[in-house]
């Protein structure tokens, strides 16, 4: 199916310039066609005229280009004056074509102007300004959105049984016992490499035996429930968002409403009560993963056997240090929840408002969870707990 | 023949959908595919363009067998690959969400052209006011649009690069009966002036009166294809309660009075 190029040829009779055009006009060689046609140059010639006949093929683009050059053509040089275009002898099946592509440009009018591209220090200093105003009322709606959440949820635990107990035992599942061999092994890993840093600096003062008490409290304090919750976050709270969201674009949430259902009462409620109950235990289960990891790495590395280990342990964990950890995780619970539900909410319309809501929720949440416990460590040192 | 079936099966669950069918579309044909709800009208349409394996048979679209399609490179130099040859409308218009409807309309002429971007910007903007979109549409993006503006988009975004075979999945279901006739009436103008090849899977009996100038029905698993006044003489059960239910006599009786008024 080779079809000839396209070729155009230029006549003067009377007083019009004839252009002959031949050949395959298709968007393909858009580009040589174009420079084909604004290479013709009437001179003081006040009368074009395209001879179409030769032409064997003519697309849509094909069919533009002449259009859009005739226009050109008619408006004349800058300074010129204006020609006559007019086309002639067109195929029949080409000529509905030229008549449609025509008609469309005329409804057309002008092309819009691009808009204006500026990167200076304005513009730097507007686009910050209006993301901060962005993130204060983002905050704010956030926060009414969690204090609406714990009215349906004190209403919810005065009546008990409006609570939702099988979408609750689900989501405990998928939350809770699904994520436990994610974060054990994440906690065990954590609390390995730990141990070995805490081990090679505190030998360097002979004070080998305290990478116990800095690994266990370590851990139990902090770093237990804090890759917990970063996990649960990214796992568990990305697909809140991403679950509501889902139902948000298939308006199953505004069937909700119109059956007189409260979508927090049932989508938000269980899948926060849900976290709430399960990241303690998964906060209690990385804890002692991740001191076994540390405990194997202190044998391993300095020659600490698994039951000096546990009275050295047993010395530093004085007090509360071991609740601590777990006295955090339903408050960074309650905070991931909220992020993933509120966000799943926001979504509007299409698939790639739920990607980006989704993503925000992984972030927010993260963010607010270290802030969260930035907050308790100043908390606890006022308490000397 | 630009679209040549034989011998097609499908199957989905054990149950086979198609058994044995052929199907022959010419040239500069109208053909509106109809049959009851999960009759395998779309499945046929996803097997055409590929979409969908079938268990046995062969499917021809523009002279390549689809199975045994050759890959890109080692096609013959000069012929576009069958992707630039045909345009898929579906069902809810399926546009890009994350790009506007002018990019949605550029992204195939990206693709498969090499063009300086001014051009495909005013390309991709004849397009939309072909398909008879308001020039403000372009810059929207597609959940801003209503469902029948967002048919129309999707119609531009298939036409984008001139195609030869034009595949519609009930473009007319969520419309109401007026935006339905008004796009009827794109559709006939469209295969006027661009020369196309229309394969269409409707539900509409207005769209198969106004339009299609053939119509293959699904009963069976194999189809039968005529006129539509063949068809309507049938003696099919399926057939008779099809065109001669409540609604086919009163897509009937609208046709009969359009086609009154215009003469």
């Amino acid at each position: 199916m080779t079809e000839p190029e396209a070729r155009i040829s230029t006549t003067i009779s009377h007083d019009s310039l004839i252009v002959r055009a031949e050949g395959s006009w298709r968007v393909e060689d858009l580009t040589d066609l174009d420079r084909l046609l604004s290479g013709i140059d009437p001179g003081t010639i006040g009368e074009i005229v395209f001879e179409l006949s030769g032409v064997t093929a003519l697309d849509t683009a094909g069919a533009w280009v002449f259009l859009e050059n005739a226009e050109k053509l008619r408006a004349g040089k800058p300074g010129g004056r204006p020609v006559r275009v007019r086309f002639e002898n067109p195929r029949p099946e080409f000529a509905p074509l030229l008549h449609k592509v025509e008609e469309s440009l005329a409804s057309l009018g002008a092309p819009p102007a691009p808009p204006p591209r500026d990167f200076g220090f304005t513009t730097f200093l507007e686009d910050l300004g209006r993301r901060t105003v962005h993130i204060q009322k983002r905050a704010l709606h956030l926060l009414g959105f969690f204090g609406l959440v714990c009215i349906v949820g004190a209403r919810s635990v005065r009546h008990p049984s409006r609570i939702r107990f099988t979408s609750l035992l689900f989501h405990m599942e998928q939350t809770g016992v699904n994520a436990l061999p994610i974060t054990g092994l994440l906690a065990f890993l954590i609390g390995v490499v730990f141990a070995y840093q805490g081990a090679d600096q505190l030998r360097r003062f002979g004070a080998e035996i305290y990478t116990v008490n800095l690994t266990g409290l370590g851990i139990v304090r902090e770093l237990g429930v804090l890759i917990t919750a970063i996990v649960i976050a990214g796992r568990s709270g990305s697909a809140f968002a991403a679950q509501i969201g889902t139902m948000r674009v298939n308006e199953e949430v505004d069937a909700l409403r119109t059956l007189g259902l409260d979508p927090v009462e049932i989508l938000v409620l269980p899948r926060l009560y849900a976290l709430m109950l399960t990241l303690p235990l998964l906060v209690f289960f990385a804890n002692i993963m991740g001191l076994l990891g540390a405990a194997l790495m202190t044998w391993g590395v300095l020659d600490l056997h698994l039951p000096a280990f546990l009275r050295q342990l047993h010395t530093a964990l004085v007090g509360w240090s071991f609740w601590i950890g777990l006295i955090k995780a339903p408050f960074f619970a309650a905070i991931i929840g909220t992020c993933g539900c509120y966000e799943g909410l926001r979504v509007q319309g299409s698939a790639e408002s739920v990607g980006r809501h989704t993503t925000r929720s992984v972030v927010e949440s993260i963010f607010l969870v270290i802030t969260a416990d930035a907050i308790f460590s100043i908390l606890f040192s006022y308490l000397h707990i | 023949m630009v679209i040549r079936v034989r011998g097609l099966r499908t199957r989905f669950g054990g149950r086979y959908i198609h058994d044995n069918l052929d199907l022959d579309v010419e040239r500069g044909r109208i053909l509106g595919v109809v049959g009851a709800s999960g009759s395998g009208k779309s499945v046929l349409l996803r097997c055409i363009v590929g979409l969908e394996r079938p268990v046995a048979g062969r499917i021809e679209v523009l002279g390549q067998e689809l199975s045994a399609a050759a890959p890109e490179d080692e096609q013959p130099s000069g012929q576009r690959n069958l992707e630039a040859r045909w345009g898929v409308l579906f069902q809810n218009g399926a546009l890009f969400s994350s790009l506007t409807v002018a990019q949605n309309v550029e992204v195939p002429l990206q693709e498969h052209l090499r063009l300086p971007p001014a051009m495909v910007r005013s390309i991709a903007r004849l397009k939309l006011a072909m398909v008879g979109l308001p020039p403000d549409a372009a810059g929207k993006f597609p959940s801003e649009l209503s469902g029948g503006m967002r048919k129309r988009a999707g119609l531009a975004r298939a036409l984008a690069l001139d195609p030869e075979i034009l595949f519609l999945d009930e473009p007319t279901a969520g419309l109401d009966p007026i935006g339905a006739a008004e796009f009827d009436a794109l559709i006939r103008d469209l295969h006027q002036s661009l020369n196309l090849t229309v394969f269409m899977v409707t539900h509409d009996l207005d769209s198969l009166h106004a339009i299609c100038d053939r119509i293959a029905v699904l009963i069976d698993g194999r189809l039968r294809i005529g006129t539509i006044g063949e068809l309507m003489a049938d003696p099919h059960p399926w057939l008779q309660a099809y065109f001669h239910g409540p609604r086919g006599r009163a897509a009937q009786e609208t046709a009969i009075q359009d086609t009154a008024g215009t003469r």
